[in-house]
Formats: structure tokens, sequence, C-alpha cells
């Protein structure tokens, strides 16, 4: 049998795809490994909940916000605090800054190389830098789009990277007057690049069609938060899930009892968990998670551009759920563009500018659970904590790691599409990881996580068939 | 001036470093006329160049696999510098380094033999993250978490010119 490996780069983290092939040269299967952990969930015990927010928001700096964010949740909940409406709403800003960074970066800097260069350009100029020479307007339109998201984290929070800005209660600073209107005055110009980007996207889309087609596209689960009327939500509101036809499955789940609906594989050739639907089971209850499934779980955006444009997304598919993963880059530029008119709505609400940003309290619960969508997708924090405050367990879902087995499926999937024979293309490698890049996965964040959770271990002989296999339920 | 060839390289950190890297924002157009990117999570090349002028690292000595690469990286660099708090002293990832390694993976992933426990699939954990200093010789350090950009810029911008970056007092603040 043969393997290859390929190291994954322009993705947020340290991963790993190997091919296994059998004796005929067809491909027996694929696998995409993340190969690196730092334990999180165990150092942060014995320390003091008021740390949380700025210590966890180190799992992460591509998106600091959301666990920053996603913590203080956590804490409200354990102070058992409604913390002030322009608090939540300040929150709100920040987060939708992070999506338009966050997917920016995902779309301009690390993806546009293949789309604009092609999958089987030279890898030296297949980067960043390849763009700026082939088209410097676009890598230059990224570039601001990225440093406008950047601008709003660092005008709410004073730094852009790991503003410790959230607190349990609320946030430790309001946005001053000459703030709000910095990011009013370079609010045109974001607009601008995010319909230009969905042009671009929307005119060279057939072009891609094959991609498109072997991208991961198959039938599986979605979830997201949306809001109360089932619009799309990203701080707030409940869990649901749809299946493939856009049915919906599930509804309004309670996000804080998450462990009742989403469990968590383990498997030893990944430090990333594989989550699923817990009525579906392990594997079946693959679903995927992020922009992608926050579109095909909402009913509507919520603002006038970025409706017109889910009109167009949702035909793509007839109506029904969109499963080519490929289109991830399409919902993403969608969502940035309705972030940026969400940005513009909380910028000419007047209690934006409102000094009551915090709640003050001791701990009231020995429990807390966050959960918001974070640009990969939905993310929790749950941490159990003593009388006076300190951390006695922690459990993170990251949203990349719902993405696990849909990851897996779309390597699998491209391997045997685009691997003839026995002939490795450059082509065909770039494919393997462009397909992992539509997923945007961030394995920086990825590499934590624990909880009762019930394990899978494969043992595989050199063969590559299974000889032993020994599961540990809950 | 034949480009300076520039190489980043990512180990045990949170990626922070390098987005503060490309917070340089339009400087990066400025960067890409005098440098090219050799090596880098952000590019393609897999395999780490000979000729590397310069290499910015970021994050602690992780696993065998950190270790093994910096070694060959030191060989091949001839200016390595640390990049962020985490490169310069261990920082987040070396919380863990009180416990012994088996106890934190058996608790993140909660079973008897979690990966990373010996080497497999995924490289095993080393008993404790390390500073780059204290396995290789370092000639820059690149303090913050993350070194803001313009400190980057700051210390990146004279090497481009062929000069010696001279950073001091605010410019070697830790956090
Ligand atoms: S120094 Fe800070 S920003 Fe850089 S990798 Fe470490 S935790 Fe992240």
């Amino acid at each position: 049998m043969r393997q290859l490996r390929i190291p994954v780069t322009r993705i947020e983290g340290h991963g790993l795809i190997t091919v296994h092939l059998g004796e005929d040269g067809r491909v027996r299967e694929a696998r995409f490994h993340v190969t690196e952990v730092r334990g999180f969930e165990r150092f942060c015990l014995g320390r003091t909940l008021w740390e949380m927010p700025a210590l966890t928001a180190r799992i992460c700096g591509i998106c600091p916000v959301s666990h920053l964010l996603c913590s203080a949740k956590a804490c409200d909940a354990i102070l058992a605090v409604r913390i002030p409406r322009p608090a939540e709403k300040l929150r709100r800003l920040m987060n939708l800054g992070q999506i338009v960074q966050s997917h920016a970066l995902s779309f301009f800097h690390l993806s546009s190389p293949d789309l604009l260069l092609g999958w089987d350009a030279d890898p030296k100029v297949r980067n960043v830098f390849g763009v700026v020479a082939f088209d410097r307007k676009l890598a230059l339109d990224g570039i601001r789009l990225r440093a406008f998201g950047q601008e709003i984290i660092e005008i709410l929070g004073g730094k852009r990277i790991h503003p410790a800005w959230a607190v349990p209660g609320g946030v430790n600073n309001p946005l001053s007057e000459e703030g709000r209107d910095r990011i009013a005055a370079k609010l045109p110009e974001a607009l601008r690049i995010a319909q230009d980007a969905l042009s671009f996207y929307e005119e060279h889309m057939a072009s891609w069609a094959e991609e498109i087609e072997h991208f991961g596209k198959f039938p599986s689960l979605f979830m997201s938060l949306v809001g109360p009327d089932g619009s799309w939500e990203h701080y707030g509101g409940r869990i649901r899930f749809v299946d493939a036809k856009r049915r919906i499955v599930a509804d309004g789940l309670d996000p804080s009892r998450y462990q009742e609906y989403i469990g968590e594989a383990v498997e030893t050739w990944s430090y990333l968990k594989f989550p699923y639907y817990k009525p579906l089971g392990y594997p079946e209850g693959m679903y995927r998670v992020g922009p992608l499934a926050r579109l095909n779980c909402c009913e509507r955006f919520g603002t006038k551009l970025a409706d017109e444009a889910l009109l167009r997304f949702r035909a793509v598919a007839e109506g029904k759920a969109v499963t080519a993963s490929f289109h991830y880059h399409y919902a993403r530029l969608i969502e940035i563009l309705g972030a940026l008119e969400k940005i513009q709505e909380l910028l000419s609400d007047p209690e934006i500018l409102s000094r009551r940003v915090r709640a003050e309290a001791g701990i009231n619960e020995l429990e807390g659970v966050g959960v918001h969508e974070a640009p990969r997708g939905t993310l929790f924090h749950h941490y159990w904590v003593d009388e006076t405050g300190v951390i006695q367990r922690v459990n993170l879902i990251v949203s990349t790691g719902h993405n696990n087995l849909a990851m897996n499926r779309t390597v699998a999937q491209i391997a045997e599409h685009w691997l003839n024979g026995r002939e490795i293309t450059e082509g065909l490698l770039n494919r393997l990881e462009g397909g992992i890049r539509a997923y945007d996965p961030c394995l920086s964040c990825s590499v934590h996580a624990v909880g009762e959770m019930p394990l899978k271990v494969v043992l595989y002989g050199p063969d590559g068939e299974v000889i032993a296999e020994r599961t540990r339920g809950i | 001036m034949p480009k300076l060839r520039v190489a980043t390289v990512w180990f045990s950190g949170c990626s922070g470093c390098h987005m503060s890297f490309l917070d340089l924002d339009e400087r990066l157009l400025e960067f890409a006329e005098r440098a090219e990117l050799a090596f880098s999570p952000i590019a393609d090349v897999k395999e780490f160049p000979e000729d590397v002028d310069v290499v910015l690292i970021e994050g602690a000595v992780g696993n065998t696999e950190h270790l093994r690469e910096l070694l060959e990286i030191r060989k091949k660099a001839k200016i390595l510098v640390a990049l962020g708090d985490c490169a310069v002293t261990g920082n987040v990832p070396s919380m863990r380094n009180p416990l012994p390694r088996e106890e934190v993976l058996r608790a993140v992933y909660a079973k008897d033999d979690p990966p990373g426990l010996e080497e497999g699939e995924v490289p095993k954990l080393l008993p404790q993250a390390l500073p780059l200093h204290a396995v290789v010789r370092v000639d820059f350090f690149l303090p913050g978490c993350p070194p803001p950009a313009d400190r980057i810029w700051k210390f990146l911008r004279p090497l481009l010119f062929g000069e010696q970056p001279q950073l001091s007092g605010p410019d070697l603040k830790f956090g």
C-alpha cells in the first residue's frame, strides 16, 4: 500500500492529509490530520474566572475575538447577569468586525491564489504576494477589507489582536464618538469592496464547475444559531439543524444543553476531535457549521443587499440546502456584505455610545456555557467553578471541530475524482488542500475540547484492514 | 540588490503573530517589492529552502516535529528571529510545563491513550514547551503577544535595505 503525505499550507494551523491507496492504485482512504495540541483544557484549571476571556483568546490569533466573547458569555452565565443592552450591542459590533476580517483573510489572502492563478499554478507564486503581482487591485482590496475589520476591533478594544476588552458582565470600555465616526468613514469603501468581490465570484462561478461538483458535495446536516424569527444570527439565538433538503431537523435547541445533542468522538490519528449529531450517531451524524451552514439554516439575513444575494445563493440549489462545500466561499462573501450592513445599523443606533457597559456581580452559579457564532461556526465554552470562581473544569467545542467529519469526507471525494492511476500532480495536491481550505479551518482553535465523550479507536493492519475496533460510550 | 529571502514558521502558537505580520496592511506591498516569501504557512512551498536570509518563528517548541524542524532551520537560515512571546519565553503554551505531559493529554482527550503520547501519525508532545533559545542560537528577539505590526515593521524594514534593525525601550515590551 502506498501512502502520500501532504503538509497543508495556507490554512490557519497545522494539518496533514494522508491518502491510502490499495494495490489497484485506487484511493482506499483519505484523512485529514491535525498535528498540534496545546492543552488549554488542562492548564486553565486552577485559574480564576476573571482571567478566562483574555487567556482563552490566546487559543487563536485569527479569531481571538470569538474566544474572548464566547468566554465572556460563559462568565456572564456564572455571574447570572444579563449584561447592559449597550454592552451587547458593542460585543456584536466587535464580532461583526471580526467576521469581516476573518472572512477577508480566508478569501483574499488564503484562497484567492487558487481562484485567480489556477489550481495548477507554480507553488512559488501561489500566495498572496503572487496575487499582488497578478491583480494588484484585488490584492489591495483584500488587504483594506481585512484592515477595516481589524480597525473596528482596535478602536473598541485598543489592540488588533488579543484585546482584553470583553469581561464577565459586559465590556470594559464604551465606544467614543470619534471612534464611531472613524469606523463610519471607512464603511463605504468596505461595502464597495465586498460587492466587487461578490460579483467577481458570481461571474467566475461557471469556470469552477468541476471543483464545485467535487470539493465536498454531499448531503449532510447543517447547524447554526438562528434568531427568534429564524433570521441570521451570530451572537444570541438558539440552535437549529437542517438537512440537505433544508428541512428543519431540530429547532429552538437550548445552546447551553449542547451535550444532549452533540457527541464527540476521538481518533488516534488526529489531535482534532469529531463532533456528531447524537440522535444519528457516529459518524452518520455528520453536520457542517460556518458560513454555508448559517445561510442554509436561516430564513433571511435581515439586511437589504445580503438578502438579495441570499436569493441568488438559494437558487444555486433550487431552494434546498447548498451542499457543495466549495460554496463556503460564496457564503463567506455574502456574510461579509451582510455584516457590513449590520455594522452600519449599529453605528446609527444612538445607544452604541452609551457608557452603561458593564454589570457587576460575583459568583452566582457554579457552571456556565457561552455559545456564539465565530466566523467558522458555532463555538462553545463551558466552565465549572468553585465558590470563589476558581476554574474546576473546562470544555471547549471549537468551530472547526464540527466540520471535521465533513472535511475528511471532502478529502476522500477529491482524491477519488482527481487521482488517476499513480501520477500525483501538483493540481491534485493543491485541490486536496483547496478542498480543506474552503472550510477555512482554524486549526489553531481546533486543538482543545474535552468532556465525557464516546471514543472510537480503530486499529488498521498493514493492508489497511480493520483488525480491532473499540468503542467507549458515555 | 537581490530580494531578501524571508521565511515565516509557525510552531506552538496561536497564529496571532502571523496575523500581526499581515496587519502590516499596505506595507505588505512595500515588503513584496524588496523581499520574497521563501517559505510560510501562508504560501505553498512545502520544504524549508536552503538559502533563507531571515526566518521569523512564531510559537514555542512544543513537539518532536518542531524540534527537528528548528534544528534544520537554524542550519539553513542566516538570521533567526523569535517572533512574539511564545517564541521568546514560552508564554501561553508553556503554561502546561508544570504538569506531566501524559496528564495534559489525558485531560484534553479524556482517554488513556490519547494522540501525541507516543510518536505516531501525529508528533509526540515534548515534556515541556520550550522557548526557541533553549534549543538553538537566536539572533533577534521580538517580544509582544503579538508584537504589534508597527514593531514588526520597525524591525523588518531596515533589513530590507541591508541595515541592522535597532529596537529599544517600548519596542521590547512583553504582552
Ligand atoms: S505570542 Fe501571543 S500572539 Fe503570538 S503566538 Fe503566542 S499567544 Fe499568539
